[in-house]
């Protein structure tokens, strides 16, 4: 099949999606300019009242896409980095995410919020490499986090005709990844979780951009030390596919969680709670978690890279995960 | 008193749409009468914010629109949704938190809105909608639909930041918006004149947009201000700021009564009540021969009637079931999603 990089699936996403559906519009800075290639060409296709940059008004534009989606849109909001849904804020949690319920109904907002280049990228230090999608879980966004090109296309293509508000993680360090993507319009739902490698004595759940990098963790194992390593990717965070993960963890029994977001109250604290809420008697050791620290990014690079979560603790983690036995 | 533009004293009204004004009018004043009432009788939780002596402001703005135009509403919100033509038995429904209310009991007065009609929520969040109401006006735009979005605020949120982006937004666009700075003096205990320099309606200049002050008690006035505001807006000229100075009677919340507040004076209040937006259209109405003394007290009698049928249904309709607390968060709901707050 042929091989289109991340940031080139997103690219397809849109113009297909635009092209299918003319209520789709894209709004955010620089996206004529497409500073990085995901938005390459929607002008040209689509015209100044769908493709609309913006001056740096983050919190007008988020509410602006509110107001579209209230009259009838269902518009992209870009953001340029992730750190600027900060300046959002109250469009989005106080907003978006609640107006719905607010509403009793009355009324669908299809927004999908993209989050570019999320995560670190080294030495963008502590404003420019956060990875915030706690924050908009908790906000009860539907959130989806792809880790590979196909992924991308189709749960942006999901996104967009999800009727509710979907943030979609653009990781840093998937974006130049290669991978198959067909060339038809296709979608991946929501709530459906990938094993992205079969394995029998550990299952590891990885998250975006760290997905590929587990797997490699897994294949050397399997090499050098002969274990069977299981990698669960949800894919779609909120949904979650609490069935393909039980699933896996029952098999298992023994699970690490890999996620590059703060240990407190990160991701990975909220499906350990689920696993061992859910499948206790399952479990033949404790829960590891491999996260980022609870710091902001320090600038130094090996700063950065004592700070992000890493292939070698991964390793660590499923050995000691492995060889675990209650006395 | 002082007011940047004198009363209009233009009687070029049809006499229908002169009642229809004052109609609009009273049925604020009443309903925000019984929700001080029902406050009191604790047959609304929460908080309420009256509109009252606000009335010629919404009644003048929404005189100039049609249903399908549309307006951000605040948590002072109860006369927007009013003066679109909201159900009063409905609204009271939301208050008392009932399955009829507009939101089905899941807003209350800060959150009460009928996007049927056009009200594209109320914002307990100061200044939170004026970029919503640019976003439904894009979309007006681009569909050439010869609609309009209003976006209404307080005095207040002339110093929040997303106003301001949301303003430039509209006019580097030439978006369909109304921006309507309802100016009551304060902002809770805080008055404008503390906090702001120059005038609101000054600040639309540097945005490039025109900015008109005019006298919020007087509903002809605001009409007028909000006709020329739509047409400009109706033929792709692009957005208005119209500041209108107006007062409320009520403090800040209903609960404000029991408190000891004193960041203004009774002798200011009773200043302002000489200018009552309702006395004043009637006495002019009547002056210009577009009804008589019988016909006011016809149409008081008509609204009062209403009001009372409107709380009649709103005790009568049902609370909602503790089991669909959950409801409404999404269009598309998955299992677990939204979680309830034990594994069930
Ligand atoms: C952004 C924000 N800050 C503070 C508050 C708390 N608050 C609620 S109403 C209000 C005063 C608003 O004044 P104004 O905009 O003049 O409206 P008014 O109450 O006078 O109608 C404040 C400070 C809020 N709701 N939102
Ligand atoms: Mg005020």
């Amino acid at each position: 099949m042929r091989q289109l990089r991340f940031l080139q699936a997103m690219n397809e996403a849109y113009h297909q999606a635009m092209g299918a559906d003319e209520s789709v519009m894209i709004i955010g800075e620089d996206i004529r300019g497409g500073i990085r290639g995901e938005t390459k060409g929607l002008h040209g296709a689509f015209g100044d009242l769908r493709v609309l940059d913006t001056p740096i008004s983050e919190a007008a534009f988020t509410g602006f896409a509110t107001g579209a989606a209230l009259a009838g849109l269902r518009p992209i909001v870009q953001f340029q980095v992730p750190s600027l849904i900060y300046v959002a804020f109250d469009q989005l949690v106080n907003q978006a995410a609640k107006m719905r319920l607010m509403l009793g109904g009355q009324a669908n907002l299809p927004i999908t919020y993209t989050l570019m280049v999320s995560g670190s990228r080294g030495g963008n230090a502590g404003q420019h490499s956060d990875n915030p999608y706690p924050y908009l879980l908790h906000a009860g966004f539907k959130v989806v986090c792809p880790s590979n090109a196909y992924d991308a296309k189709g749960l942006m293509i999901q996104a967009i005709r999800e009727d509710d508000p979907v943030v979609f993680i653009a990781s840093a360090m998937s974006l130049p990844q290669k991978g198959p993507v067909p060339e038809e319009i296709y979608a991946v739902p929501f709530g459906c979780g990938d094993v992205k490698r079969e394995g029998s004595d550990v299952t590891v759940i990885a998250i975006g951009h760290l997905v590929p990098e587990a797997l490699a963790v897994a294949e050397r194992l399997a090499q050098e030390k002969n274990i069977s390593v299981e990698v669960w990717d949800p894919r779609s965070l909120l949904p979650l596919d609490r069935e393909g993960l039980l699933k896996s963890v029952k098999k298992t029994g023994r699970v690490v969680i890999y996620d590059d977001t703060n240990r407190t109250c990160g991701f990975a604290a909220e499906l350990s709670a689920i696993i061992g809420e859910l499948a206790f008697s399952s479990l033949k050791a404790p829960i590891k978690r491999v996260t980022r620290a609870d710091v902001p990014m320090p600038f130094n690079l090996a700063l950065e890279a004592a700070v992000l979560p890493k292939p070698q603790q991964l390793e660590d983690a499923i050995l000691a995960v492995r060889s675990y036995a209650h006395v | 008193m002082e007011h940047k533009i004198e009363a209009s004293t233009s009687n070029i009204m049809p006499a229908q749409f002169a009642r229809s004004l004052y109609y609009d009018m009273a049925r604020i004043r009443q309903f925000e009468n019984r929700v001080v009432t029902l406050v009191d009788d604790n047959e609304i939780a929460g908080v309420c914010h009256e509109y009252s002596g606000q009335e010629a402001v919404a009644v003048g703005i929404c005189g100039a629109l049609t249903t399908s135009d549309i307006v951000t509403s605040t948590h002072r919100g109860h006369g927007h949704t009013l003066a679109k033509g909201g159900d009063v038995g409905r609204m009271f429904a939301e208050l008392l938190a009932r399955t009829g209310g507009y939101n089905k009991g899941r807003g209350g007065s800060m959150h009460i809105a009928d996007v049927g009609i056009g009200i594209f929520g109320a914002n307990g969040i100061v200044g939170a909608g004026a970029p919503i109401a640019c976003g439904a006006a894009h979309k007006f735009k681009a569909a050439r639909e010869n609609r309009v979005a209003v976006s209404f605020f307080g005095d207040g949120a002339i110093n929040q930041g997303v106003l301001h982006e949301a303003m430039n937004l509209a006019a580097i666009w030439d978006l369909p918006v109304i921006f309507v700075c309802e100016n009551n003096q304060y902002a809770i205990s805080t008055p404008l004149k503390e906090v702001t320099i120059l005038d609101p309606y000054v600040r639309a200049q540097s945005y490039g947009m025109p900015g008109v002050c005019v006298d919020g008690m007087d509903v002809e006035a605001v009409y007028h201000a909000a006709l020329t505001a739509t047409e400009r807006a109706r033929t792709g000229k692009g957005p208005t700021f119209i500041e209108c100075q107006t007062y409320r009677y009520f403090g800040h919340y209903t609960g404000e009564r029991h408190m000891k507040m004193n960041y203004r004076s009774q002798e200011e209040v009773d200043r302002w009540k000489l200018r009552d937006p309702i006395k004043i259209w009637a006495a002019r109405m009547m002056e210009s021969g577009l009804c008589a003394q019988e016909d006011i007290e016809a149409i008081d009698a008509e609204v009062n009637i209403e009001i009372d049928r409107g709380v009649e249904f709103a005790r009568s309709s049902p609370p909602p079931n503790p089991a669909e607390a959950l409801d409404c968060m999404y269009a598309v709901p998955y299992p677990n999603t939204p979680a309830w707050g034990v594994e069930p």
